[in-house]
């Protein structure tokens, strides 16, 4: 199972929490979950979410190793300190997942993600859209007349930015891919 | 080749009930003399069967049931299992694998049903993979902190011949951890003699470990001389009539036990996972105390408490390293406050808090108690309990004094739970006294099962605590709702000598005070199955009782104000 160390000092965390002060700081924590690739380990994943009430912002999932018949699943939480230990103690008992780790703090780690725009518009507007896809480095992968699809890579927050500033430039469709994530260094 | 996997896994018993997508199994099972199939009469009572079979034994109980209805039958004793971590198998049949999806007769998606409510589940399509499922099945279910497993078998699977492979050692990369950390360990028992108010509190975890641990339980409680108490799944892991008993804590705790959990400086959880009914109300728990925590699942540390020194590992692990240690260490205790703390419990414990009159000629559900205790407890004797009053009065009153001879629903709570566990525990002590002590509400809901014990002559003896209300239900009613008793009455129960004798068993009905110790004895010298009907009191409450949002220190004890006591806050728990 996965080497989770339990944190000592965390706060308790029950349905049953009769303090509705306790209000620690919510916490954003992306965690590479190493699973086995076979049917249903997703549904197991989200499941343990959902019927757990925890929150999940992003996730990707993808085979790794396909001898080894391993897929990461890359999700992005947010909760208070000991919610995310939960979370992670929680993920490492499905008996398909092989390890859990926290990117967030264990050591610095890259994350990027993966969005295709398609913004829509003639004139000034375009014009403007294609200057600011080029200071993004976000490249054209379709073109029409009155249509781009931009396709960019970059870290959540680049690809949040690129869409506040499309949006008034005619910007019709978005899809991310949500965020893949690895530590950096050895 | 499925009956065979069960027969190299040690399998002696299986529970079940037959139907379309199973019967290439039940054809199997016909040719064969090495399993025993006890037929139930609803798939349910299958795996509360197993439960019991399972908890009075230690091994894992074996449940085959059809596809469809037969698979989410089950999911309520699945569901029980898990939350109180019992070895279950239960094989289902599946359509075949080209009519998956097409909403065929008698189709579920049943791997999506219990995925929530099973430690894990498969879904077999290739027969080559079957025997190695079938094994994994077993070890995921028994090993770390148990639970129960399904294997979902389309019928062209069963039908089809593939390879058989014999079990090995496994090969599964899930291998929990079991031995504690050291550091942790050596912390705890630095911890330990320095208390002046230590207190072990033991739950099921002690029991799943196996009878050494209880073993090593008993054996650090008197080394170190500590009280202990434990919850209402870790009962008989230390003996009733020991020394350091305080009693069951919680919810419906012994006085001493939680005053003793509230006061205490060092609390030492062992394989128990600080559960609402234990806590009560969390900011108010044990508040002065150091806690640690011995558990095999790390999920369980820190979920509800925080904890100061968690130790994960298997409790028998542990304990056998804690012991260790700690006499290496000079079997240090800091014993001149021990024996403070001893004169402060016993204070508590001289308030006699499960003291009861039984005057007039009414029985009391506790007197009845009282005396099946006192009646049977030189028996080699087991009992199931169902859910509500009767259990906690069960678990109040009767003395446990060794692990595997209590089997009760405690986490899901499930009415209907324990007339199916007697049977299971039957089959599995076939010469053993096995009671059930019911409220008539809860066993009515799996009575279907007189057919089962009948059927294979399981002396199982049925105690109903017939008060013709759902006591639990009716007293929190008083409690928390004006005393505005909705559909808490049992109207129309049926006579339950005569329901006795319809099944082909013995009724017996005891009014009085004065004929229930002959009507026991009775029972207990009937060499076959017995529904005891045994009318109590209809208005008695359970006591002491930690009301809902309320902390240790704030038990009620008897039939005092029962009023208002429980705030807005509180009414909305369970």
């Amino acid at each position: 199972m996965s080497a989770l160390k339990i944190k000592k000092g965390a706060t308790s965390h029950s349905a049953y929490n009769l303090r509705p002060t306790f209000s620690d700081m919510v916490e954003r924590h992306t965690l590479a979950v190493l699973v086995e690739n076979e049917p249903g380990v997703l549904a197991r994943v989200i499941g343990l979410f959902s019927g757990r009430g925890y929150n999940i912002d992003s996730l990707t999932v993808a085979e790794v190793d396909h001898t080894g018949h391993l897929s990461r699943i890359t999700i992005v939480t947010s909760g208070t300190p000991q919610v995310i230990e939960q979370i992670k103690a929680q993920l490492g008992r499905i008996v398909s997942v092989h390890d859990v780790h926290d990117l967030t703090v264990e050591g610095a780690s890259v994350e990027r993600e993966l969005a295709m725009f398609k913004v829509t518009g003639t004139g000034d507007k375009r014009v403007e859209a294609l200057r600011l896809a080029d200071i993004f480095r976000a490249s054209v992968v379709d073109s029409t007349l009155e249509s781009f699809v931009f396709e960019i890579t970059g870290a959540p927050d680049k690809i949040d930015a690129f869409a506040d500033l499309m949006r008034p430039l005619g910007l019709t469709d978005v899809a991310r891919t949500g965020v893949a994530a690895l530590s950096r260094g050895e | 080749m499925i009956v065979q996997a069960l027969i190299d896994q040690g399998v002696d018993t299986v529970f079940g009930y037959p139907g379309g997508a199973v019967l290439p199994i039940y054809d199997e099972i016909h040719q064969q003399n090495a399993i025993r199939h006890i037929l139930v009469r609803h798939e349910q009572g299958a795996v509360h069967a197993a439960e019991g079979y399972a908890r009075s034994t230690g091994k894992p109980g074996v449940v085959i049931v059809t596809s469809g209805p037969g698979a989410t039958n089950a999911v309520t004793g699945l569901t029980d299992a898990l939350m109180d971590s019992i070895p279950i198998i239960v094989l289902t049949g599946q359509v075949p694998t080209f009519m998956i999806g097409s909403d065929a007769f008698q189709e579920a998606d049943t791997v999506g049903i219990t995925r929530p409510c099973t430690k894990h589940n498969w879904l077999v399509k290739e027969t080559d993979a079957l025997s190695g499922v079938l094994h994994e099945a077993f070890h995921v279910a028994t090993q770390g902190r148990p639970g129960p497993v399904l294997v979902d078998i389309p019928k062209d699977v069963q039908f089809a011949t593939g390879m058989y492979n014999a079990p090995k050692p496994s090969v599964s990369h899930y291998q929990p951890k079991v031995k504690g950390d050291m550091e942790e360990i050596t912390e705890l028992v630095a911890a330990m003699e320095k208390a002046k108010k230590p207190i072990f509190y033991t739950g099921g975890g002690v029991i799943n470990s196996g009878p050494a641990a209880s073993q090593l339980l008993r054996e650090l409680v008197k080394a170190t001389g500590f009280p202990i108490t434990s919850t209402l799944m870790g009962l008989g892991c230390y003996p009733a009539s020991g020394e350091n008993w305080l009693g069951m804590l919680g919810m419906h705790g012994l006085y001493q036990a939680n005053m003793a959990m509230h006061d205490c400086d060092l609390l030492i959880n062992i394989g128990a996972r600080f559960d609402d009914r234990i806590t009560g109300r969390i900011d108010a728990f044990s508040p002065k105390s150091t806690k640690a925590h011995i558990d095999i699942d790390p999920s369980s540390i820190n979920k509800v408490i925080k904890t100061d020194i968690p130790i994960v590992g298997d409790v028998g692990h542990v304990l056998e390293d804690i012991l260790k240690v700690w006499k290496s260490r000079g079997r240090k205790t800091n014993s001149e406050a021990l024996a403070k703390w001893w004169a402060q419990i016993e204070e508590w414990k001289a308030i006699d808090c499960l003291k009861f009159k039984q005057t007039g000629k009414t029985i009391k559900p506790q007197h009845a108690l009282v005396r099946l205790e006192e009646l049977t407890r030189k028996h080699d004797r087991y009992i199931c309990t169902e859910v509500g009053q009767h259990q906690m009065w069960a678990a109040q009153y009767l003395g446990f004094e060794d692990p595997n001879r209590w089997m009760t629903s405690g986490g899901l709570g499930t009415m209907g739970y324990g007339f199916p566990a007697s049977i299971g525990v039957q089959m599995a002590h076939p010469d053993a006294l096995v009671i059930n002590v019911a409220g008539e509400a809860s066993w009515l809901m799996n009575m279907q099962e007189m057919g089962t014990a009948v059927q294979y002559r399981l002396p199982v003896k049925q105690f109903i605590l017939n008060n013709e209300r759902l006591g639990m239900v009716r007293q929190w009613q008083e409690l928390l709702h004006g005393e505005r008793y909705s559909q808490s009455w049992s109207e129309a129960l049926p006579d339950f000598v005569k329901l006795a004798e319809a099944f082909g068993a013995k009724g017996i009905i005891c009014s009085d005070p004065a004929d229930l110790d002959d009507a026991i004895m009775e029972m207990i010298n009937h060499d076959g199955p017995v529904i005891f009907d045994c009318l109590v009191e209809k208005h008695e409450n359970c006591f002491p009782m930690i009301p809902s949002g309320k902390a240790h220190n704030e038990m009620l004890l008897g039939e005092a104000q029962t009023q208002g006591v429980i705030d807005s806050k509180g009414s909305v728990l369970v």
